[in-house]
């Protein structure tokens, strides 16, 4: 039953892990007058995974499921509540201001709004000299070599002509080529991308994920890849997490998830999304039944109870479902697996 | 009835003044559409598809170098009515539109049941009392409780608000509804939840739309004709099935060739290259220089070549001389 | 680098015709105060402005000439007639020599002069010589104007002669001696046009030494904008203050603009404790009058100009401008660049200094143009309070003297209106070129 096609998937467990993150929790206190508590956001709420070396996953969910600010923890730029991310062995907190600075430098970030993370008022050059500048690279030669080396890495030749350009002088496609750039130009070991295509037009989006998987095998990189588009991530990751309210609620191989969906909220989430066709027009659409939760006051135990078909009273709103391996290497956390 | 035309447009063309020049956002845009009939118009963005939508709702900025054609709703030649007359007697009671974005549009200190109910008493002079009733028939269609027509916008989520805007779309009872991108801010489940709404708000009002996105995914979900735009002109309308199962004009192959999709495994494809600039566009086909099956013959400004009943393609593989050098199974072939 | 926006920008600019005539004004401000500082140096200005000696030969409260000429008036301008270029007979005699001079001048003026001396040096005496003065009119009428012993640097002022004016009359002596007579008594006097010669009959009790004589003809119009009531000309203020101005101006815009930025930024980048204190600080300083804190220092301790610059910018830290740019600053802070610039490692000071400060910097540069002209008109409404720099000749000193000296009711037009035309030329020429760089630089105020 179990479809693992790719040969890389099996090395990509056995190697050691290069990222660890375990029971992370990220909240966002929300205070009144600026002192008095009055309840926090839960965005991340019990996390915990491993990535070995040279992985590409997807991390999948609607939006304000957690996954941009899980990304943002694993980045760094929001300190953990509770939990811890290990990356290389050393955890994050451990790190002083100087290995702190050094971690950002193996961890590449391509975000969103491929327009928004360029600073408007800087050319491809300096945007892309600016990373080598803050890591202390002060040749001007070999910044300039480097440059053009990522530009022709991410298919931006000949560099030339976008070196002095600027970022509304370029599309959308070409716009988030220079992010990758960015993200590539301080040799990372990792690359987290948040939606990366999400604000770009169909044609290109396929070229950009191209682009990313192509870079991530060459280079051996592991890659984060966050988005809220299933249909997106077969080709371009290896292994899947499904997020929900702040935590995992699935996780497995890439065509395992999407052809054997086990979590009642995976399975609802692949049955909404349509694949063109004609016939669509004339089907209703199965959509449980209303919203995602809030996140100041997710609900008690499974997360998704309050919308899940299959909900049984006094067990899924009253314990949190641990991970269950229904099939090999495919864990769920729903108590229908018990 | 069913099957009678309810919009024509002919040869429709919007041009923008900018101080880079003048940009052909539209430039000859031509389409039918019958009674209770959803067309979808596909295209990626800046091809010019939310103008045509402001066109036809006379919605435009005041940077307006020309527009010109015909555009016929019932037997209402909308182009000689006065913009009054377009607003008491069209606007809103015959044609409605949910622009992009208008979730956010809401008057953030009215609240949401009389916002949906205003359209009524303003156009019909309805009684607050009967308006309101009226507007909770509309609620509860769309899919939200009318429990939701006493809260504020802010009180609201997207989705809920996303459906009020198209409650106050519908609350006339217009034959024909423009949806601008009406669900791409919105989550996978939202999305899938709204389009049952239309779907059910088609079959039980007998609403004509008028679809507008970039997600070849979503439109498939309501479109009964999909018209796929390309820098200012359709390239190609055809029903949905035949539009769906076998795009004739090479974007269109190219375009459905590049969305991925759940449920195959095959590996979508990238179109190389970007679409012209609307300020200058090339002379001929716009398409030609992506096109992998371009050819002299693409220098001239392609025709609408009508195939069959109900299809047209502006490409001169389709021309006469052209079918009999194979250049539609050439085209098919990828 | 930035080269290639800033084309684009000025290629819009060019379009504006208003962009245009304020880039000129300001062009022609910048290259007046250039000239100034090249043609008339600081300490020379300095100098001269104190007044007294260089001005002797200046007259009073004069007009200006060009004005006057350009709307067809012949009022007279200074005639100095000197006895180098003067007929001398000379008779010796026993102990000493006989001198006459004649000094002659024509005058074909509308207006009478206002004032007149007569300056006389005799150097190199060891007796005083003695000159009998008389007055000889071009229709032949002729008046003895007294006698003099002179001294070795010795000034008549007919002009303040009352025994003079009493034999004339009535009329003051620059009048009279110059008037038709036989005017109807009460009838306005009129210039009796042509030649008059003051003959200057000496006697010098020396061998050698002589007489230089210059006789005075002060005019009512002189040079392009007239004199003061210390015979200053105008136009040294005039030209001096643009300098003064500009630079005043531009410090000020420069002083507070800069730092007013980099603490609002620092207090969006930081948040928590240090935003709160920033912005209560400036709340405090908002409600501080600016004005009549700048009247009590200049009151108390000193009006010179960079003082008053530095307290300018100093109360102009916390100004109304950090709420200003806070709210610019807040959406940037959330941008996602400032984001990735964190992933890849940019320190607070980098991300403040060089990420956000430069994204606001295009929409600061209409403001500031526009923020420069207001602090000179700050400067110059303390000056005409009389807080204005105690040396410095600046135009709100010409405005604060004519004040004094109660121009305008006197009539002395020119005195205010060329320092006011001056003022506001500088306001509309940056405003001017302030208004179309807001239209370039923010494009949603553009109207198509």
């Amino acid at each position: 039953m179990t479809t693992i096609q790719d040969p890389s998937l099996a090395t990509g467990r056995a190697s050691p892990s290069l990222l660890s993150v375990s029971d992370l929790h990220t909240w966002f206190e929300l205070r009144q007058w600026g002192f008095l508590r009055v309840g926090a956001v839960h965005a991340v709420d019990g996390v915990t995974f491993e990535l070995a070396h040279g992985e590409a996953v997807a991390f999948v969910g609607e939006s304000g499921c957690g996954k941009s600010s899980l990304a943002r923890t694993l980045l760094g730029l929001h300190r953990p509540t509770q939990g811890e991310v290990r990356f290389d062995g050393r955890s994050l907190d451990e790190l002083d201001a100087r290995e702190l600075k050094a971690y950002r430098a193996k961890v590449g970030y391509v975000q969103q709004d491929p327009y928004g993370a360029l600073p408007p008022f800087l050319d491809v050059r300096r945007i892309l000299a600016e990373p080598l500048i803050i890591h202390g690279v002060k040749d001007r030669e070999e910044r300039e070599q480097r440059i053009r080396a990522v530009l022709e890495e991410v298919r931006l030749s000949p560099p030339d002509e976008y070196l002095g350009k600027f970022p509304h002088m370029l599309s959308g496609g070409q716009q988030q080529r220079v992010v990758i750039a960015r993200a590539l130009i301080l040799a990372p070991a990792m690359i987290i991308a948040d939606e990366p295509v999400s604000m770009l037009d169909a044609s290109v989006r396929v070229e950009i994920l191209n682009l990313l998987r192509g870079i991530q095998a060459k280079r051996e990189l592991t890659l984060a890849f966050i988005t809220h588009d299933l249909s997106t991530v077969r080709h371009f990751a290896e292994r899947i997490f499904v997020m929900y309210a702040g935590r995992v609620v699935e996780s497995a191989p890439v065509d395992d998830l999407l052809d054997h969906p086990q979590h009642p909220y995976t399975q609802a989430l692949l049955a909404a999304i349509a694949d063109p066709d004609a016939t669509n027009a004339s089907r209703q659409r199965e959509v449980p039944a209303g919203e995602p939760p809030s996140l100041l006051h997710p609900p008690a135990a499974c997360r998704f109870h309050p919308r899940c078909p299959h909900f049984m009273a006094g067990l899924c709103d009253a314990e949190d479902p641990p991970d269950f391996e229904p099939r090999r290497h495919h864990l769920s956390a729903c108590w229908l697996h018990r | 009835m069913r099957e009678s035309t309810l919009l024509r447009v002919d040869d429709l063309a919007l041009h923008y003044q900018t101080r880079r020049g003048v940009v052909r956002a539209v430039d000859g845009v031509s389409f039918e559409l019958r009674r209770n009939e959803a067309l979808v118009v596909l295209g990626e963005s800046g091809c010019g598809k939310s103008s045509l939508a402001k066109l036809l709702m006379r919605v435009l900025p005041r940077n307006i170098h020309h527009t010109g054609g015909r555009v016929t709703l019932g037997e209402t030649e909308l182009g000689t009515l006065s913009d009054e007359r377009f607003r008491r007697e069209v606007q809103w009671s015959r044609m409605a539109m949910v622009m992009q974005a208008s979730m956010n549009a809401l008057n953030p200190v009215v609240k949401v049941g009389q916002q949906v109910a205003e359209p009524l008493r303003v156009l019909r002079g309805w009684s607050r009392a009967r308006a309101l009733a009226r507007a909770a028939e509309v609620f509860t269609l769309v899919g939200i409780s009318t429990d939701f027509m006493t809260r504020y916008p802010f009180e609201l989520s997207g989705g809920m608000r996303q459906r009020a805007v198209l409650a106050m779309a519908l609350v006339a009872e217009p034959e024909l509804v423009i949806l601008d991108e009406p669900t791409s801010a919105l989550d996978v489940l939202t999305q899938a939840s709204i389009m049952n709404a239309l779907k059910r708000v088609k079959r039980e009002l007998g609403t004509s739309f008028i679809l507008i996105t970039h997600d070849v995914a979503t439109s498939s979900e309501l479109a009964d004709r999909v018209a796929l735009m390309y820098a200012g002109q359709l390239v190609e309308v055809a029903d949905a099935g035949d539009f769906f199962n076998e795009p004739a004009h090479p974007y269109s192959r190219m375009l459905m060739a590049s969305v991925p999709r759940l449920r195959q495994r095959q590996r979508p494809e990238a179109i190389p290259g970007q679409p012209p600039s609307l300020f200058d566009p090339p002379g001929g086909c716009r398409f030609a220089e992506r096109c992998p099956h371009r050819f002299a013959r693409c220098a001239r400004d392609p025709e609408s070549i009508r195939i069959g009943e109900r299809r047209r393609v502006s490409c001169w593989l389709f021309g006469d001389d052209r079918r009999d050098h194979g250049g539609r199974t050439e085209g098919g072939g990828t | 680098m930035i080269g290639v926006r800033w084309r684009e920008h000025w290629e819009e600019l060019r379009r504006y015709p208003s962009a245009l005539v304020g880039m000129a004004i300001i062009a022609v401000l910048v290259g007046l105060s250039l000239y100034t500082v090249i043609a008339i140096p600081y300490s020379e200005a300095l100098d001269k402005w104190r007044g007294g000696e260089p001005w002797q030969l200046h007259p009073v409260n004069a007009g200006s000439l060009w004005a006057d000429r350009l709307v067809g008036g012949r009022q007279p301008s200074t005639l100095v007639i000197d006895s180098d270029a003067a007929e001398v007979e000379e008779a010796p005699f026993e102990g000493g020599r006989r001198l006459r001079m004649s000094l002659a001048f024509d005058y074909d003026y509308e207006g009478f002069p206002s004032e007149i001396n007569l300056f006389l040096r005799a150097e190199g005496h060891e007796q005083r010589p003695f000159a009998r003065l008389l007055w000889q009119a071009p229709d032949g009428r002729e008046l003895m104007l007294g006698g003099y012993r002179i001294g070795r640097d010795h000034r008549i002022s007919l002009s303040q002669d009352r025994a003079l004016e009493r034999r004339l009359g009535g009329l003051v002596p620059h009048i009279g001696l110059l008037a038709e007579p036989d005017a109807d008594a009460g009838a306005q006097p009129q210039v009796q046009p042509g030649r008059y010669t003051l003959m200057l009959d000496a006697v010098v009790f020396d061998e050698q030494a002589g007489i230089d004589a210059e006789l005075v003809l002060y005019g009512r119009v002189h040079g392009i904008a007239g004199t003061d009531h210390q015979r200053r000309e105008l136009s040294l203020a005039l030209m001096w203050g643009t300098p003064v101005a500009l630079a005043f101006g531009l410090l000020a815009a420069v002083g507070t603009t800069i730092t007013t930025l980099i603490i609002a930024a620092v207090g969006v980048w930081y948040r928590g404790w240090v935003d709160a204190t920033i912005q209560r600080l400036t709340e405090v300083n908002m409600i501080l009058p600016l004005l009549p804190i700048l009247v009590m220092v200049g009151t108390l301790y000193s009006t010179s100009i960079w003082l008053m610059l530095g307290v300018v910018v100093v109360l102009g830290i916390f100004s109304a401008g950090i709420k200003m740019y806070r709210a610019m600053l807040l959406p940037i802070r959330e941008a996602p660049y400032i984001e990735a610039a964190q992933a890849y490692g940019a320190g607070n000071l980098r991300i403040v200094m060089r990420y956000m400060i430069p994204r606001i910097l295009p929409v600061l540069i209409p403001t500031f143009v526009t923020l420069i002209p207001t602090f000179v008109f700050l400067e110059a409404s303390l000056a005409v309070l009389g807080l204005g720099d105690p040396v410095l000749p600046t135009w709100g000193k010409v405005l604060n003297d004519a004040q004094s000296q109660s121009a305008l009711y006197n009539g002395y037009y020119y005195w205010v209106v060329s320092p006011a035309v001056l003022l506001m030329l500088t306001g509309l020429g940056f405003a001017m070129l302030g208004f179309a760089l807001d239209r370039v630089f923010n494009p949603r105020l553009r109207s198509l």
